[in-house]
């Protein structure tokens, strides 16, 4: 190859490959879609155990099933060291289809300063989930206790007579999370 | 498209590279950064093993014995990272570099420019990922699959994590779209695509993995970044949030990431048995469609890795027989090299010994994946030691038996000179025995119960830790023999003639033994 005549080949111009930088943008794009599906599918498919709620005059509308009787088992757990003390009042309870029911948590701020803490709900069998619907819960907001304050804290719920005839106990479980550091 | 070969270009007139260091800075040539790359990777597998060594020290004893837990853990994250982002991944695209322009005939990859910022982001991230070792707090230590809520954690060290992790995504992503715009744009009047070779084709296809799911990975980094520092809560419960959706999303990325950790080494195996059985590779459209269909199955089989997490039955069954299904293509593949020596006449040059071992040992891996698929026995082996012998059957044997093949099979073609045959057969040996001792006894910790990722273990399990400690040493030594052999081939040695092996074929081994700097400069054409 003569000197002036040596030459490095032309490739590519950059702007035509334009439409494969799309596709990791795109994927970015996709990985964060990814949170609201499957938020979705859960809420559909009550696969995580998130409960759903319900106002007043829905709960009402349910037909009682008198005939059939379901255990709902009451569970309390505390996230890491989280400083409570925290207990379900009862720890099971038979109720029927339909009716709704109110049983208290009680919760004792064990530090002598303010807390705020938020109880985050989840129902076993998962399959249960849907059919657990609640129209009050000291879940639904944030909890602010004073030094060494005791609460008791109302769920009211209700168990929709659609739930599964192979279901006969139902456990829901809150678990108490500190969340002082996520307000300031 | 032939266009591109007798255009006349005015800036760079070179002959061969520039003299200096600053060769290496600036350079746009595929062989220049197909060799940083490489010695990049080669460079980092001595620094994770030295992890690796690390690890297997603790463990040669139950017990605490040299370093704390805390520390211990740091070495499984940190070794798992570097062997993964900084071993395979590099050194795949390095053997990309140096030899698709040259599989294909193209002049050179489709963006030069940008191949010369994917290999030198790489040391930076790299940089920053090792720096967190003398952080407070110490480098991550939740394991390199970062689960929340452990891996919020983790010191001053997680924001410098998350962003070398940016940087090797960003890294992969541009030196995989040049990979795709090369294989597309710069393929020789008459390549077409059912003629590409093996290494071309799962290359090709591993690029569309790797852009479409390393920004996946990005994701869920970033959103570890925000839950930890500006108060969101993907993954926090606390915030309504869910640290399983972590699971799902990381595993969305890293099932098929696996995949990209093994597809390039079925392609190198596929160059190199067909050589030295004198044969051409058996089934070859078979294999293109079983490179495809795992590479798209992939996308569907990610919750196998969280069969425990708690999951409907039919999400159990979908996903253990999602996950099974791949073992159909990849069973069509081993068919395929067996089939290529049937009645070949064979020669067990250290390339092909590498390639037979990859062979044999990555089905051992690929049957215990089978045992891992099915749900209820997961449910007993996962996280034991029975998955650490899993992947590590695929990956060393496997992935990087097929890189050190590759290296063995083209070295000659890179350097000119032929490499030491009687060394390289001792390191077959070496690393094939000693990889065996260190791994298979892991099956047998797994299946007895021994967790993974803990520096301590109830008595009964030290005999298994012991030899499988011993492979450790024996196995990571064999290495020097390797380094000691290409550097010898590079000083010098008997000459390689072009064609360099009797059965090999393929557009590279008409070049001469070394290219050119620049080859290809005029297209050939394909019949
Ligand atoms: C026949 C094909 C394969 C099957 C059926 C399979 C199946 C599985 C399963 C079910 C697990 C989860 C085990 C557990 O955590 O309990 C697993 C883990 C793993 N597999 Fe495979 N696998 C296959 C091939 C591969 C290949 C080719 C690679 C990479 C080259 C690979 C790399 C891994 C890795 C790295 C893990 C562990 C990830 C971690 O938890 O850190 N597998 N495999
Ligand atoms: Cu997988």
């Amino acid at each position: 190859m003569a000197f002036k005549m040596a030459f490095r080949p032309k490739l590519i111009k950059p702007r035509r490959t334009a439409h494969l930088f799309l596709i990791p943008v795109v994927m970015f794009g996709f990985g964060y879609l990814m949170v609201p599906i499957y938020n979705v599918f859960c809420d559909l498919t009550g696969l995580n155990g998130k409960t759903g709620s319900i106002s007043v005059s829905q709960a009402n509308e349910f037909e009682i099933d008198v005939q059939r009787l379901v255990k709902v088992e009451f569970l309390s757990v505390l996230n890491q060291q989280a400083p409570w003390k925290f207990d379900p009042q009862v720890s099971s309870m038979l109720v029927n289809p339909g009716k709704p029911y109110t049983t208290h948590y009680i919760a004792t701020n064990q530090l002598g300063r303010e807390m705020v803490g938020q109880a985050i709900p989840s129902v076993a069998p998962s399959k249960a989930a849907a059919y657990f619907k609640k129209t009050e819960c000291f879940c639904f907001s944030q909890q602010k206790f004073e030094a060494n304050e005791l609460k008791q804290m109302p769920i009211t719920f209700v168990i929709d007579p659609a739930l599964p005839d192979d279901i006969n106990t139902v456990s829901l479980s809150y678990t108490l999370f500190d969340v002082n550091s996520r307000i300031n | 498209m032939n266009a591109y070969a007798t255009h006349a270009d005015d800036h760079h007139d070179h002959h061969g590279p520039a003299p200096g260091l600053m060769r290496w800075v600036t350079t746009t040539n595929h062989k220049d950064i197909g060799t940083l790359y490489l010695w990049f990777a080669f460079i980092m597998f001595f620094i994770g093993g030295f992890m690796a060594l690390i690890i297997r020290t603790e463990l040669f004893q139950p017990g605490l014995q040299i370093v704390d837990p805390h520390f211990f853990n740091q070495m499984t994250t940190l070794h798992a990272l570097v062997m993964i982002f900084g071993v395979i991944m590099p050194a795949f695209v390095g053997l990309a570099n140096w030899m698709l322009p040259m599989m294909v005939g193209a002049p050179d990859m489709a963006l030069p420019r940008m191949n010369n910022w994917s290999f030198w982001i790489l040391p930076f991230g790299f940089a920053m990922m090792l720096s967190t070792l003398f952080m407070e707090g110490g480098a991550p230590a939740a394991g390199w699959t970062l689960y929340p809520p452990l891996s919020l954690q983790t010191g001053d060290a997680l924001p410098f994590i998350i962003f070398s992790i940016h940087l090797l995504g960003i890294s992969s992503i541009m030196g995989a779209i040049n990979i795709i715009a090369t294989i597309m744009n710069l393929r020789a009047p008459g390549m077409t695509f059912m003629k590409m070779p093996l290494f071309v084709w799962t290359w090709f296809i591993t690029a569309y993995l790797l852009i479409a799911v390393m920004p996946v990975l990005a994701g869920a980094v970033t959103m570890l970044l925000t839950d930890k520092f500006f108060g969101t809560s993907f993954f926090d419960a606390a915030g309504g949030g869910d640290p399983v959706m972590f699971q799902h999303i990381f595993w969305f990325f890293g099932h098929p990431e696996v995949y990209i950790l093994i597809l390039p080494s079925f392609g190198l195996v596929s160059e190199i048995i067909p050589t030295f059985s004198r044969k051409r590779l058996f089934g070859y459209s078979s294999m293109v469609y079983a490179t495809a269909s795992i590479a798209f199955l992939s996308f569907i089989v990610w919750a196998h890795h969280m069969f425990t997490v708690g999951m409907p039955l039919i999400g159990e069954l979908f996903f253990m027989f999602s996950t099974m299904l791949i073992a159909v293509p990849t069973g069509v593949k081993v068919f395929n090299w067996v089939s290529t020596m049937w009645r070949g006449s064979l020669t067990f040059e250290t390339p092909m010994l590498f390639a037979l071992g990859f062979v044999v040992m990555f089905t051992i891996g690929g049957f215990s994946g089978l045992m891992l698929a099915m749900t209820p026995i997961d449910f007993q082996y996962h996280d034991t030691y029975f998955v650490v012998a899993h992947f590590h059957y695929v990956l060393v044997p496997g992935a990087v038996f097929g890189i050190i093949g590759g290296v063995y099979y083209w070295l000659p073609k890179w350097t000119g000179n032929r490499y030491n045959e009687g060394l390289g057969k001792w390191h077959f040996w070496l690393s094939t025995i000693f990889v065996n001792i260190l791994f298979f006894p892991m099956h047998f910790l797994g299946l007895a119960g021994m967790p993974r990722r803990i520096p301590d273990y109830a008595v009964q399990f030290t005999d298994f830790n012991q030899i499988a400690t011993i492979g450790a040493f024996g196995f990571g030594f064999s290495q020097i023999l390797f380094l000691i052999l290409v550097v010898k081939c590079i000083r010098g040695g008997e000459k390689a003639t072009d064609r360099v092996w009797e059965g090999a074929r393929g557009l590279e081994w008409t070049l001469s033994s070394p290219p050119p700097y620049h080859t290809f400069s005029v297209q050939p054409v394909i019949k």
